[in-house]
């Protein structure tokens, strides 16, 4: 199959039934389009807000490209973006003084956060001989056990308790934002300084390369000498580090308080992001920004329309489907459940 | 006491049949990921079938249908295109949720049929018993012949042993003349159907009617539940009942805790993680091959195949 349709039909599919069930609500797709777009860009704020999603799906599938190039399923990442929300909130609401003391220590309790729960899915793989797979989703509910647990119990808000979240932080914990817009340059930073990093590192550098290696095939990697099982540490801790950024910049600059779903689902759609572009980070960036403005969109044709906002899901995901059907790169490159002999 | 009994079977009628179902799929070497997305939509279009027809059976029927559709995605993709059976799985589950998100918003709240609850005679005037297991409905009966009958084909029957073997061992399968891709189709297949008979017990049954997320997690909580079960689908029975008593505890507990009951449905996960450990153990391993009799309290490992891609060539 040539390359155009393999890239084609997917986009083709995705819209075609965004079509059909547009239709069958009554609503004519070319007006819907106009407003997807006016919903993600169709001014200043909007496209602030767009750009604040766009931040932690950024994070959390660069994170997972170097999971993914170890031969690692981390399903974990949901999980690692919680522990990294639930470090900053910690933060935010115990440090006192100003700003530029907290938001940095906030950030770095959340990269600690996300790296000791990944590092958590790590051992049980490594040490326990638990699959990512299984370890990870396990995880990932006893992180948003632990988040419902806090808001619920130690963090209630003052007065009764609500799984409407925690009490709103106060403003200096708050990530600093562009005036009257909820754009945030430093978060727009964390998230390029991850994404290149990452593409650097597995570009061009020995471990990057070393990485691999133990993702192709663990067993000869071991025997050219490269310490597998620091190596697989090293991704998952990595995937978490970013994947906790992620989880900060959702209750520093996006919530400004803990609340249950923190994650905003950034993990599993930073999957799918990564099952799309592969190994090949270059990719994320713009496929992030698709998805993030498709979803964007949605909620703005609930708004004017009425249509329910779960339709940009549906899209998306019959998009990755037939992508993966057509053997998306991803596809091809993600890690099997155990090695073939 | 007796219907606190009777609420926890019922509550885990839709888990029997979700973690049995998955439990024949994987006993063939094939994940199905997308049970989570599965459940929901069948839970939706097992509602809104129902609502529309009246007929709670069209609705089970339906259920079912859609939901092997989706088990015959990732069968297709994974067994025959050896598509990774994790992403097509993972990517059809979070299609699926917003696929029933969509479709059954018109249906949110409406009052629909549900399943009449029936009375065996003469067996439902056990002491005890009775109450609890024999004054149900017919799907919580269905659920008691499902596990034998899994039971019973699993380890007692010909097709049984050469499912398991195409789990543990394709290429031996492949060699005794079994067809091993069309095994794995069939049992993704037939653990999809049941799958989607337990999401219509949600949406029929046990709580009547559609909204978002009705079913959420409960997919999750299957899978968890099979490997607490060790690919056994008895103890894949014993684990939903167990949920069943979490679940009913965290309900009595919500106007005293309201933190610990929400947490509690949680606990399947941690519960999942250590069994994971605990098969992997040498000692333990060591420990049941020296006493056998002990062994039915150890969780069984998985199917040595699970995952992995069979190329007949």
């Amino acid at each position: 199959m040539s390359r155009v349709v393999r890239l084609a039909l997917p986009v083709v599919a995705a819209l075609a039934v965004g079509a059909v069930l547009l239709a069958l609500s009554g609503v004519s797709p070319s007006e819907a389009v106009g407003l997807v777009w006016e919903g993600a860009f169709g001014s200043a704020a909007k496209v602030s807000d767009t750009l604040m999603s766009w931040v932690p799906l950024v994070l959390a599938a660069s994170g997972l490209v170097v999971t993914f190039t170890a031969g690692l399923w981390n399903i974990g990442v949901e999980g690692q973006i919680v522990a990294g929300a639930i470090a900053a909130t910690w933060v935010a609401r115990s440090l006192p003084g100003p700003g530029w003391v907290v938001v940095p220590a906030a950030l770095l309790a959340a990269l600690a956060g996300g790296v000791a729960w990944a590092l958590l899915a790590g051992l049980l793989r490594t040490r326990g001989g638990v699959n990512e797979i299984f370890g990870g989703l396990g995880l990932d509910f006893v992180a948003a056990g632990l988040a419902v647990y806090l808001i619920l119990g130690p963090w209630q808000r003052q007065g009764v308790a609500s799984t409407s979240g925690t009490d709103v932080f106060r403003v200096q914990a708050w990530l600093p934002t562009l005036p009257n817009l909820r754009l945030s340059p430093l978060a727009i930073g964390i998230a390029l300084a991850g994404l290149i990093g990452v593409g650097l590192l597995l570009r061009g550098t020995r471990p990057g390369l070393r990485l691999r290696a133990v993702g192709g095939n663990p067993a000869s990697a071991l025997v050219l000498g490269i310490p597998t099982e620091r190596y697989l540490l090293g991704a998952f801790a990595l995937c978490g580090a970013l994947a906790g950024l992620a989880g900060a910049v959702q209750a520093t600059g996006f919530h400004h308080k803990l609340v249950p779903a923190v994650s905003g689902g950034y993990g599993f759609l930073g999957i799918l992001v990564v099952l799309l572009a592969g190994f090949r980070t270059v990719w994320i960036g713009p496929l992030a920004l698709v998805f993030v403005a498709v979803a964007a969109g949605g909620t703005q044709l609930q708004l004017r329309l009425n249509v329910d906002s779960s339709l940009s899901g549906v899209v998306l995901g019959v998009g990755v489907l037939v992508a993966l059907l057509l053997g998306a790169r991803g596809a091809k490159e993600a890690p099997p459940l155990v090695e073939e002999p | 006491m007796e219907a606190a009994f009777a609420s926890i079977i019922a509550a885990a009628t839709p888990l029997v049949f979700a973690a049995v179902g998955e439990t024949i799929t994987e006993r063939s070497g094939v994940v199905n990921l997308g049970v989570e997305g599965s459940l929901m939509l069948s839970a939706m279009t097992g509602f809104a079938v129902a609502v529309t027809t009246g007929s709670t059976l069209l609705g089970f029927v339906a259920a079912a249908l859609v939901s092997m559709a989706a088990a015959g995605v990732v069968a297709f993709a994974g067994v025959r295109l050896g598509v990774s059976q994790i992403a097509v799985g993972f990517v059809l589950t979070i299609l699926a949720i917003d696929l029933s998100d969509y479709l059954g918003a018109p249906f949110v709240g409406l009052a629909g049929p549900g399943v009449p609850s029936l009375s065996i005679p003469v067996l439902s005037e056990i002491p005890v018993l009775g109450p609890v297991l024999f004054s149900q409905n017919i799907v919580v009966y269905a659920s008691y012949l499902l596990i034998v009958g899994a039971v019973l084909f699993l380890y007692s029957t010909r097709s049984g042993l050469a499912l398991r073997g195409v789990g543990e061992r394709p290429e031996a399968a492949f060699a005794r003349g079994v067809h091993v891709t069309r095994s794995r189709i069939l049992a993704t297949i037939a653990g999809g159907a049941l799958v989607g008979v337990a999401g219509a017990a949600f949406s029929l049954d046990v709580k009547l009617g559609w909204r978002e997320g009705l079913t959420a997690n409960f997919g999750w909580i299957a899978l968890a539940i099979v490997i607490f079960g060790g690919w056994n689908p008895m103890r894949a029975a014993f684990g939903a009942y167990l949920f069943g008593v979490l679940q009913v505890v965290a309900l009595r507990l919500q106007p005293v805790l309201p933190g610990l009951s929400q947490v509690l449905p949680l606990l399947p996960f941690p519960l999942m993680i250590l069994t994971l450990v605990l098969i992997n153990r040498p000692w333990l391993r060591r420990l049941t091959e020296r006493n056998p009799a002990l062994r039915f309290l150890v969780a069984g490992p998985a199917p040595s195949a699970l995952g992995r891609p069979f190329h007949p060539d």
